[in-house]
This record gives structure tokens, sequence and C-alpha cells, in this order.
């Protein structure tokens, strides 16, 4: 928003790729534009099956800074990782799938580009860890084969593509990093799988890091040395996070701010101590009272009564 | 606790896996996933199972129910040894045993609706209901999960992924085992879902008398559920004991760690 629209690299011509690298470098020297790197703007996703039709994404609107972590929580099947997908268009095609609204990924509208430039940003500008590992990781290619792949298709400047993968998984804590690498997805560990998908979307160094429940299958030190890999990449290279999670203590150590999401719409917004600390909305109130602590044992946990908080 | 009322008891259990050969042809050392671990699971309780991702937890679950080769050591079952059961003679205990995998995603069929994949194991472990019971178990079933009885026509690429978890929670509690390995059953739920379903596993446990191996990495969900707690690193148990006990004065250097590692507001003041 707000910048000279003849300066825009045209994407469908040929050099297209060659001004979008151009563009790159101008801004990442300094003259970064104003504004967020990436908003989402009065977002709307139904789907239809026949005759029925379900709006689970309901007017949604965020923004990211350059170098923010923003946390998404809330509700199961409140429309949170649908949000996610919805940001580079991979759901599915028009007719079971309907979106409206819009996305600015650093000024610029995304819904709107053409297949092809979409690809463009998928992986490189915008990197995915998806909830489902499947999405990711394919079961019949080795994991160094697969990783290999990633580095090779974004980011052309990596020589040493071996050392680089090595060196990737070791980032991610996986132990034996060079033996693994022959591994196919289905030889490891669900944590490992996660911090495999993890390395892969990390590969070429994206500006934005889309991550769905990355941490579901770690444990909590695993867990703290994902999460400090995260945050040295943010300080250092100015990566924007989208963290999905519905770990409060990944929330409040490391997000800096947090969007609560309860039946397809964000429901509260605001810093992360403000809301852990003095939540505002009926949802994000109850939400916070049924974390588990410990010491509670054989007492009843406290659930949501869904009639209760919804308006 | 007496001995008649062990449910489960693992001796010596485990599991190597064959590495890769290297171009030399000298073949490696096998990988010790599990290496030599021994527990039991007494009737009706729950056994909490935490560790580093990656040394074992899974694979000791699937061992349960045969599918990890068991490389060596004892499973009994009710004073009978399953390892040495041909799948045959293993096929009542599929009943008896079931899991809640940790993969939600690949372990539902995606060409059959969630009716189809509720109502598949009644209709082969309990051919006396008719299909007006197992309807009705089966939307049941997705209610008690905090689905609706709409949810059946459905297919699993149109849920969430919490949803798809708790679909997979239906599926194994639908005919009534004895034991179920749940293997990280709550990681993809909010934190309300998932009280939800921490308290729905110990009123079955109640009601039912279900005894749970309960896989898991909030150590606060496992204290809450576990009466005996098994931690593993690398393959191997490395402490175990009641959750007081764990919790209030752990021995094992990973265990302090772990625990240490909790975030301040799920500690009690
Ligand atoms: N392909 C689809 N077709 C129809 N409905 C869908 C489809 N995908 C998702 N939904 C529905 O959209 C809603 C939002 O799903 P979404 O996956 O965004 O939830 P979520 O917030 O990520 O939940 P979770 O925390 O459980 O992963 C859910 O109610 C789900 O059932
Ligand atoms: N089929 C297999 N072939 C080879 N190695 C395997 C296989 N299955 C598991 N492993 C290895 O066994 C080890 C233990 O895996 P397991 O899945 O039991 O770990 P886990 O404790 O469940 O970890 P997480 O918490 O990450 O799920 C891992 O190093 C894994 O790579
Ligand atoms: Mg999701
Ligand atoms: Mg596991």
């Amino acid at each position: 928003m707000g910048e000279d629209p003849a300066r825009k690299p045209d994407y469908d011509a040929e050099v297209g790729a060659f001004c979008w690298f151009i563009w790159r470098e101008v801004l990442t020297t300094g003259a970064m534009s104003e504004g967020p790197l990436l908003a989402v703007e009065d977002l709307r996703v139904c789907f239809r099956s026949g005759s029925e039709e379900t709006e689970v994404v309901r007017g949604v609107s965020w923004s990211l800074d350059a170098g923010e972590i923003l946390a998404v929580v809330g509700e199961s099947g409140s429309g949170k990782s649908v949000t996610a997908l919805a940001l580079t268009r991979l759901l599915p095609p028009a007719p079971a799938c309907v979106l409206a609204g819009k996305i600015f990924y650093r000024g610029e509208e995304v819904l709107g580009l053409p297949e092809k430039a979409l690809r463009r940003l998928r992986g490189k500008e915008i990197a995915y860890v998806f909830q489902e590992p499947g999405t990711s990781l394919n079961p019949v290619y080795t994991v160094g084969f697969q990783l290999a792949e990633a580095i090779r298709r974004h980011c052309r400047a990596v020589r040493d593509v071996k050392n680089r993968m090595v060196e990737l998984l070791e980032e991610v804590g996986i132990h034996e990093a060079a033996s693994r690498l022959e591994s196919y997805p289905h030889e490891l560990s669900g944590g490992m799988q996660q911090r495999v998908m993890i390395a892969m979307a990390l590969a070429c160094e994206p500006r934005v890091l889309v991550a769905d429940e990355p941490t579901t299958a770690l444990d909590v030190t695993v867990q703290k040395q994902i999460m400090d890999l995260l945050a040295r990449l943010r300080r250092e290279h100015g990566m924007g996070i989208v963290l999905i999670t519905h770990n409060f203590g990944v929330v409040a150590n490391f997000a800096d701010k947090v969007a609560v999401m309860f039946r397809g719409e964000i429901v509260e917004r605001g810093p992360t101590a403000k809301i852990l600390a003095a939540p505002q909305h009926p949802y994000t109130r109850a939400l916070i009272g049924c974390i588990p602590r410990l010491g509670q044992r054989r007492e009843r946990l406290v659930s949501i009564d869904r009639a209760e908080v919804g308006r | 606790m007496s001995a008649e009322e062990t449910l489960v008891r693992v001796e010596e259990l485990r599991v190597h896996f064959p590495r890769r050969k290297s171009l030399l042809g000298k073949s490696p050392e096998p990988f010790r996933a599990v290496d030599g671990v021994s527990f039991a699971i007494q009737r009706g309780t729950t056994v909490g199972l935490v560790g580093e991702s990656g040394s074992g937890k899974t694979t000791t679950g699937r061992a349960l129910l045969k599918l990890a080769p068991v490389s060596g050591g004892k499973i009994f079952y009710d004073g009978t040894e399953i390892g040495a059961l041909s799948s045959a003679a293993f096929f009542p205990w599929r009943k008896r045993i079931q899991m809640i995998f940790q993969d939600p995603y690949n372990s539902l069929n995606p060409r059959l609706t969630i009716g189809r994949i509720l109502d598949e194991p009644l209709e082969i472990h309990f051919p006396q209901m008719t299909v007006a019971e197992r309807e009705a178990r089966c939307a049941d079933l997705l209610c008690r999960v905090g689905l609706s009885p709409d949810h059946l026509r459905r297919y699993p690429h149109e849920f969430s992924g919490g949803q798809r978890q708790r679909i997979g929670i239906a599926r194994a509690i639908a005919v009534e085992p004895e034991l179920i390995v749940c293997d990280e059953p709550v990681s993809a739920l909010d934190v309300s879902v998932q009280a939800q379903i921490v308290n729905l596993l110990a009123d079955l446990q109640a009601e039912l008398g279900f005894s749970y191996l309960f896989i898991a990495h909030d150590l606060a969900v496992v204290e809450h559920l576990s009466d005996w707690v098994l931690v593993m690193e690398r393959g191997k148990i490395v402490e175990q004991s009641t959750p007081e006990e764990l919790y209030g004065d752990p021995k094992h250097p990973y265990t302090r760690q772990l625990l240490a590692a909790v975030p301040f507001f799920q500690k009690t003041v």
C-alpha cells in the first residue's frame, strides 16, 4: 500500500523473476515500504458441498510486521488453519470453497494474483509448517531427497546442499543428522517429522513463516530449542511468524501479540501480556481458565460450556 | 496391588530397527528404538509415559498392539504372552486393545465417511447389534467427543486437525476395549476441548474400567490422569514412580529438566 504501482514487478512476463529479484533487493536494503509485512482484511471462507454451505471464517483481520510473532489461539475447529491456508490460496478451488476479503503481502494484494505468481510466493517468501505432516512430507521419498529439493527449488545460491541439509537438521535438534537424511518419513518419530518439516520451511529463510501447531509432538525441552531458533531468526533476519498454537506456554514466552479465534471470528486481540493477564472477551477468559495446572490430580478439569460464552 | 489385577506386563521389551547398509557392505548395528523396557499396567488404572521426542514412546505403545517388530522381551496380556500369538489367534485382542494414534491424518481412511469409520469396528466386533443401534451409538460417540451427529456424513479431509484427533478417540472407545494406548491424544486440542476429553477418559475408566497407557508431553495432563508415570530417554525407562513422588522429588536429571521447563502459570502457587 502507498507504493508506486509502476514499480511493481510484472509477474506474467518472463522477466518477472528478474524484476522480483531486484524488487526484493531494493526492499531489503533499507528502502522498506511502510505498512505491515502481511495483512489480512475481512477474510471470509465458505465451504460448499451439495446444497450445504458453511462459512467457517467470518471476517477475520490481522496484520504482521517484519520481526514480529503473532500467535493465533482459539477453539479447535474455529478456522485457524483455514485462515492460514487462505493466505496463499492453498484451499480447494472455487465451487467447493469460496474466498472473499483481501490479503496484502508487503503492500500487494495476493488473493487476486495468478497461480504462477502465487507459486513464487509459496515456500520462498511465505513458508509453511503444515499441521498435517502428509501435506509436506511425501512417504515415498527420503528426508534427504525432500529437503534437497526444497533447498534447490527456493535458494539456488546454496552450493553445498548436503552440508546445508545437515546443518538444518542439527539446528532443529535431530541427532545423527547425516544418517537421518536416508530415512523415510515413517521411520521417524512424530516429533522428528515435525522438526524435518520445520527445517524444510526454514531452508531458504523465508520472510514469513506460517507455523500451524509446529510443536505439538515435541517435549518441553526440544520445544524450547525450536522456539529459540525461531526467535533468533526473527531477530536476526526480521522473519515474521504467524504461530498457530494451543500451547499457552509457547504463547507467553514467545509471542508479541495474540489473536483469539472462536467460531470463525477473532473475538479478541492484543499484546500477549495484556491478553494473558486481563482477557476481556468471555471466551478468552474461559479458555485461559481451562489451562491445566500441576497439582490437580483427579480433580475434574474445567471445560467451556459453549452456549455460555457465545453471543 | 495384587498380581491378579495386572492387565499388562511388559518384560525387557526390545524393538530394534535395522539400519541401512553402507556401501562397503558391512552391516551396521541395528537402531535400538526400545531397549529393555519393563513395566506393568494394573486393570482400571492409567500409566503415563513421558520422554524426549524420539525416545521410543510410540514404538513401545505400538508393540503392545503387535504393530512394531519386537526383537526381544515378553508382553503378557491378562496372563497370555501375546508376542507368541499368530495374527489369527491375536484377533480377539484387537477388540480388547485399541490405540489412539499420534498422527490423526494417516490413521483415518480418506475414502470413508466418519459414519463408516466408526461403524466398521462395531460391525466386526458386535455382530449382534442392529444397524439402527450402531447408528445411535456412532452419533452418541461423536457428541461425547464434542462433535455433532451431522458430521457422520463428512469425510476426514473436511475436518480440522483437532476434530480429526477426536474422531480417532471416538473410534478407539467405540468398541469398549479394556486397554487404550493413547499416543498424544490431546495434542491438537485447545485446552477446553482437551479438558473435556480428559474428563471423558476418566469417566470411562470409572464406569467401564478402561485402562490406559497415556503418552503425552503435557506434564500437567499426565499428572492429572496417571496412577504411575514412566519417563523414557533413548529407548530406556530412566525413572518410574507415582506422580506424587516423580513430580515432588524427581531423581533423574532428564525428569528434572522436563519439570523445570513447565511454564509458570501451570505451576500451583
Ligand atoms: N475441506 C473442508 N470442507 C468442509 N469443511 C471444512 C473443510 N476444512 C475444514 N472445514 C471446517 O472448517 C472449520 C475450521 O477448520 P480449521 O481447520 O481452520 O480449524 P482449526 O481452527 O485449525 O482447528 P484445530 O485447532 O482443530 O486444528 C472446521 O469446523 C472444519 O470442520
Ligand atoms: N519403522 C521404523 N524404522 C526405523 N526406525 C524407526 C521406525 N519407527 C521408529 N523408528 C525410530 O525409533 C525411534 C523412536 O521412535 P518413536 O516414534 O517411538 O519415538 P517417540 O518417543 O514416540 O517420539 P515423539 O515424541 O517424537 O513422537 C526414533 O529414533 C525413530 O526414528
Ligand atoms: Mg488447525
Ligand atoms: Mg511418538
